[in-house]
C-alpha cells in the first residue's frame, strides 16, 4: 500500500445565496482512485478552479470526502482519533506565504509545530537547525518574516513542516505568488528533500516548468483525473494540455509545431538540449 | 505628448536608517501609443517607477513631465493626472469593494465629478472594452473568478479614460489560458484605442510578444531600453541579473553555435518554427 | 505614510537588561510604577531618578530614544501641569489677569510632571529592551495561574503574538488599497468629517475582507501543524529565571523597601 491512497473520492459543497437558502450543490472533487508511492515526487496539474486544491486538503485532514476514503499512511482521514497523526504525516505548505507564518522570528515559527507535537525543547532546538538548514534558510533564523522575500518565506514555511518528521509533504501552489527567482528557490528545495530526505512530495501547481523532475503527474480537470503519466507522455500530448487551459514549455510546444511542420522529431521534448540534438540529427 | 523622466531619484524611507535608493538616475521618454513593457525582478524599482509616474510618489530629486508640464509643481492638478495616467495595481482585491461590478466601475469616474449619465456611459464601455459580459455587471465582484477581477479591476481604471494605462503584474496568480487571456485582450484594446500602454512584469517570456519596447530594470537603475530582440541578445547580461531571456533566444543560439544559420534575435515560437523549417530545408 | 508607524519599539543590542527574564521586567515596571505613587517627597524621588538612571545606563539604549516616547504625551503632560499649576488653592505666589500660581499648585505639577515623564521612560525602558514575542510569554506565565478562573491565559496570548505579527502586514496593505484608490481618483484627505468618513468605505472594504482572508487561511495552516490549544504543547524557548534575575528581583524589591522609608516614612 503507497503512502496516500484516495478510492472513489467524492467532494460536494453547498453553495448558498445571500440568505442562505441553498442555490445548488457544486462537485469538487469527482471519482477520484489514485495511489501514490513513499518516496515519489507526484506533481498535480490543472488550470484554477480544477478541484486540484480540494484534492490537496484532503490528503492533510483538511477536508473529508463527501463520497469515498482517503488512507494517509494506511490510516483512513475520515477516523477523528487518527486526525493528529494523520496531519503529521502528512505536512501542507499553502499559497500564501503571509498567510501561514505564526512566529515573528523564523526559527520560533518553524518550531511551532514541534511544539504542538508536544516535542521536548532539546528537540525542538535540534529538528529546528536541521530544517532550515534543508531548505538553506538557516543564516536567516534569527530574522523577522517579514524582511523577507517570498521564496524565502515559503522556504520558511516548508522548513516548518519538516521540522514535524512528515512522511510526505503536499504543497498547495506554493509558487503562485512568488516572482521567477523565488519559484526556482522554491523548487530547487523541495526537490532537494525528496532527493536527500526520501520525503515523498506532492507538489500542486500550474506551471508547466515545475513537473519536468515529477516521477509521475496528474492533470486535473472538472474535479476528476484527465491525464496521468510521466511528465513526457504527458508533454507529448500538446492539443490535450491545451483543451485543458494549460500550455507547454516553450521548448516542447516548438518541437510539437516542427513536428506539425513534417520534421521527423520524437514525442515530449522536455530540454533544450534534446531539441537542439534532435535538430542536429536531421540536418545530418 | 509625452512623458519625460528627468534624471529621477527616489530613496526609500529617506531619514532613516533604512533609507535605500529604490530608483537611481532614471531617464525615459515615453511617446504616445508605444506598447512598453517594464521588466525586473522583486525589489528591482519597477513598481517605485510606475507610481512616479501617476504621482503617487514623488522623485527625492528630478523631475517628470507629462505632456510638457511638471507634475510635482505646485498646484499641478493630480487628481487629473491620475485619470489621464491609469495606473492598476497588482492584486485586484485592492481595490475592489463595492457592492456590484457595475457600480465598482463607477467609481474612478463618479470621483472625476463628471455627471450621472456620463459616469454610466463610461462604466459601460470600460467593461464592454475588458470582454465582461452584461450577466456579470449587478454581481459581487467578490464572487468573480481570479481572470475577471482583474478584468473589472482594468475596467474601473479605463472608465477615467486614461491616455496612459499602467498594469502591474496583470497576470499574477492566473493559470497559462487565464494569462493569455488578459494579455491578449489589453493587446486588443491598445489596438482599439491607440494609447500607451505599459506592462509591468518580471516575466520576458509573457511580454516579448506583446511589445515594441522593453525596458529592464535592476537595482534601481534602468539596465536595457531598447526592442526586445534587442534587449535579448543581451542574454548573458540578463542572465548575470538574474533574469533570462525567452527559452527560444537560447535554443536559436544554441543552434546558431552548431553551425545552423538561423537568426538569432527571434524570440517567439511561430518565428522560431519557420526560421528552423527555412534552415534545414535550405 | 502609514509605514512609518513602528509598533514594539524593542532596541537591539546586547545588555544585562536585555537579557533579563520577561517576567522580571514586567513585575519590576510595575513596581516602579507603584513607587512612584508612594513616594511624595524630594528625596524618594532622587532614589526613583538615581534607580531609573541606572537601569538605563545598564540598558546600553541611548538615552534619546527614551525621550522619544515622551513626544506622543507632550500634549497629556502639558494639560496635566497647567490645570494643577493654575487651578490648585492655597498660598499665591504670582498673580496677574485672572490666572494665580500657588505654592501648593507649583510642588503638585512639578510632581505631577516627573511623575509621569518617568512613568513614561520606566515603560519605555521595558519595551525598548523587550522583543514583543518575549513580552508576550511573560504575560502568558505570569498570568498562568488564573486559568484557574477559567481564564483562557494560552489562548490571549496566542492571540496577542498573531496580533503582533500581522500588524504590520496590514498595515502595508492599507498602504497598498490606499494607493489603488488613490489611483482611481478617491480622495482621503478633504471634505468634511461626514465626507471624510464616507470616504473611507473604498479602504476599509478591501482591508476587512483581507483580513478575514488572512485569519482563515491562517487558522487552517496553524491546524495542519496540529496546533490544538495549549494543553500538551511544549516550548521552544521556556522562561526559566537566572541567577541574574533573582538578583534583580532582590534589588528591585530593595529599591521599594528604601523608597517607601526615605520617601514616606522618614520625612
Amino acid at each position: 500500500m503507497g503512502i496516500i491512497k484516495t478510492k472513489d473520492l467524492i467532494f460536494e459543497y453547498i453553495r448558498r445565496d445571500e440568505e442562505g437558502n441553498v442555490e445548488g450543490i457544486t462537485r469538487a472533487v469527482d471519482n477520484v482512485s489514485l495511489k501514490i508511492e513513499q518516496g515519489d515526487f507526484v506533481a498535480v496539474l490543472g488550470h484554477n478552479g480544477s478541484g486540484k486544491s480540494t484534492l490537496a486538503k484532503h490528503l492533510n485532514a483538511i477536508l473529508y470526502p463527501t463520497e469515498g476514503t482517503v488512507w494517509v499512511d494506511g490510516k483512513d482521514t475520515s477516523d477523528d482519533d487518527k486526525l493528529w497523526e494523520i496531519r503529521q504525516t502528512a505536512g501542507m505548505v499553502f499559497q500564501n506565504p503571509d498567510n501561514q507564518i505564526i512566529g515573528q522570528v523564523v526559527e520560533e515559527d518553524v518550531g511551532f509545530g514541534p511544539e504542538n507535537l508536544g516535542v521536548p525543547t532539546k528537540e525542538i532546538w535540534e529538528r529546528v537547525e536541521e530544517s532550515l538548514k534543508a531548505v538553506g534558510m538557516y543564516e536567516f533564523r534569527k530574522h523577522s518574516p517579514n524582511k523577507l522575500s517570498g521564496g524565502q518565506k515559503q522556504r520558511v514555511s516548508i522548513a516548518g513542516v519538516i521540522a514535524m518528521h512528515p512522511k510526505c509533504i503536499v504543497l498547495d501552489e506554493p509558487t503562485a505568488m512568488l516572482d521567477p527567482k523565488g519559484r526556482k528557490e522554491v523548487i530547487r528545495a523541495v526537490r532537494a528533500l525528496n532527493d536527500v530526505e526520501r520525503i515523498t512530495v506532492i507538489l500542486i501547481t500550474h506551471y508547466m516548468e515545475e513537473i519536468i523532475y515529477a516521477d509521475k503527474v496528474f492533470v486535473m480537470d472538472n474535479g476528476t483525473v484527465a491525464m496521468e503519466g510521466t511528465p513526457r507522455e504527458i508533454f507529448s500530448q500538446v492539443e490535450k494540455l491545451k483543451e485543458l487551459r494549460l500550455d507547454v514549455p516553450q521548448v516542447t510546444l516548438l518541437a510539437h509545431e516542427l513536428k506539425q511542420g513534417g520534421l521527423d522529431l520524437p514525442d515530449g521534448i522536455l530540454t533544450k538540449e534534446e531539441l537542439v540534438d534532435a535538430l542536429m540529427k536531421l540536418k545530418k | 505628448m509625452s512623458i519625460i523622466l528627468d534624471h529621477v531619484n527616489y530613496i526609500y524611507e529617506e531619514d532613516t536608517t533604512m533609507a535605500y535608493p529604490a530608483l537611481t538616475d532614471v531617464n525615459l521618454v515615453i511617446p504616445d501609443g508605444q506598447f512598453i513593457g517594464l521588466i525586473g525582478h522583486t525589489g528591482s524599482g519597477k513598481s517605485t517607477l510606475v507610481q512616479h509616474l501617476n504621482g503617487l510618489l514623488k522623485p527625492t530629486s528630478g523631475a517628470i513631465y507629462y505632456n510638457g508640464a511638471d507634475i510635482n509643481d505646485e498646484g499641478y492638478d493630480k487628481k487629473l493626472l491620475r485619470s489621464k495616467v491609469g495606473l492598476v495595481f497588482q492584486y485586484p482585491e485592492h481595490q475592489l469593494f463595492e457592492v456590484d461590478v457595475f457600480s465598482d466601475v463607477c467609481f474612478g469616474p463618479k470621483n472625476l465629478g463628471l455627471d450621472k449619465k456620463e459616469i454610466q456611459l463610461r462604466a459601460y464601455a470600460a467593461l464592454k472594452q475588458v470582454g465582461i459580459a452584461d450577466e456579470y455587471f449587478y454581481q459581487s465582484p467578490f464572487d468573480l473568478s481570479g481572470g475577471q477581477k482583474r478584468r473589472v479591476a482594468i475596467a474601473g481604471v479605463l472608465a477615467m479614460k486614461p491616455e496612459v494605462l499602467i498594469l502591474d503584474e496583470p497576470t499574477a496568480g492566473l493559470d497559462p489560458k487565464g494569462r493569455d487571456e488578459i494579455l491578449d485582450q489589453i493587446a486588443k484594446l491598445r489596438e482599439e484605442t491607440g494609447m500607451t500602454v505599459i506592462l509591468v512584469s518580471h516575466s520576458m517570456e509573457d511580454v516579448a510578444k506583446y511589445v515594441d519596447r522593453l525596458i529592464v530594470m535592476n537595482k534601481s537603475r534602468v539596465v536595457f531600453d531598447d526592442t526586445p530582440a534587442a534587449v535579448f541578445a543581451h542574454y548573458e547580461e540578463l542572465e548575470q541579473i538574474g533574469l533570462a531571456a525567452p527559452q527560444i533566444t537560447y535554443i536559436m543560439q544554441a543552434l546558431r553555435e552548431k553551425g545552423l544559420s538561423v537568426d538569432t534575435g527571434i524570440t517567439t515560437v511561430t518565428e522560431a518554427k519557420e526560421a528552423i523549417l527555412k534552415a534545414l530545408r535550405g | 505614510m502609514l509605514k512609518d508607524i513602528t509598533l514594539g519599539q524593542y532596541y537591539q543590542t546586547d545588555s544585562v537588561i536585555h537579557r533579563l527574564d520577561p517576567r522580571v521586567k514586567l513585575v519590576s515596571t510595575v513596581v516602579f510604577i507603584i513607587s512612584l505613587f508612594i513616594v511624595d517627597n524630594f528625596i524618594g524621588y532622587l532614589i526613583a531618578a538615581a534607580f531609573l538612571f541606572a537601569v538605563i545606563k545598564l540598558s546600553k539604549v541611548p538615552f534619546s530614544f527614551m525621550v522619544r516616547g515622551m513626544k506622543s504625551i507632550l500634549i497629556l503632560l502639558l494639560f496635566a501641569v497647567v490645570f494643577n499649576l493654575f487651578l490648585t488653592p492655597g498660598e499665591v505666589l504670582v498673580s496677574f489677569w485672572k490666572l494665580k500660581i500657588t505654592k501648593e499648585g507649583l510642588r503638585l505639577a512639578v510632581m505631577m510632571a516627573v511623575r509621569l515623564m518617568f512613568l513614561i521612560i520606566g515603560s519605555s525602558v521595558m519595551t525598548l529592551t523587550t522583543t514583543p514575542n518575549h513580552l508576550t510569554d511573560g504575560l502568558e506565565k505570569l498570568l498562568n495561574p488564573l486559568k484557574v478562573f477559567k481564564v483562557p491565559v494560552h489562548e490571549i496570548a496566542m492571540m496577542m503574538s498573531i496580533a503582533l505579527r500581522f500588524i504590520p502586514i496590514l498595515l502595508e496593505e492599507t498602504d497598498k488599497i490606499m494607493k489603488a484608490q488613490i489611483a482611481r481618483g478617491a480622495d482621503f484627505e478633504s471634505g468634511n468629517l461626514f465626507k471624510k468618513a464616507k470616504s473611507l468605505v473604498p479602504l476599509l472594504v478591501p482591508l476587512f475582507i483581507s483580513a478575514f482572508r488572512r485569519a482563515n487561511d491562517l487558522a487552517t495552516a496553524m491546524e495542519a501543524r496540529c496546533y490544538r490549544g495549549g494543553e500538551h504543547r511544549t516550548k521552544m524557548k521556556p522562561l526559566v529565571y537566572a541567577k541574574r534575575d533573582f538578583m534583580a528581583y532582590a534589588f528591585v524589591f530593595g529599591y521599594l523597601v528604601l523608597c517607601i522609608v526615605f520617601g514616606k516614612i522618614l520625612f
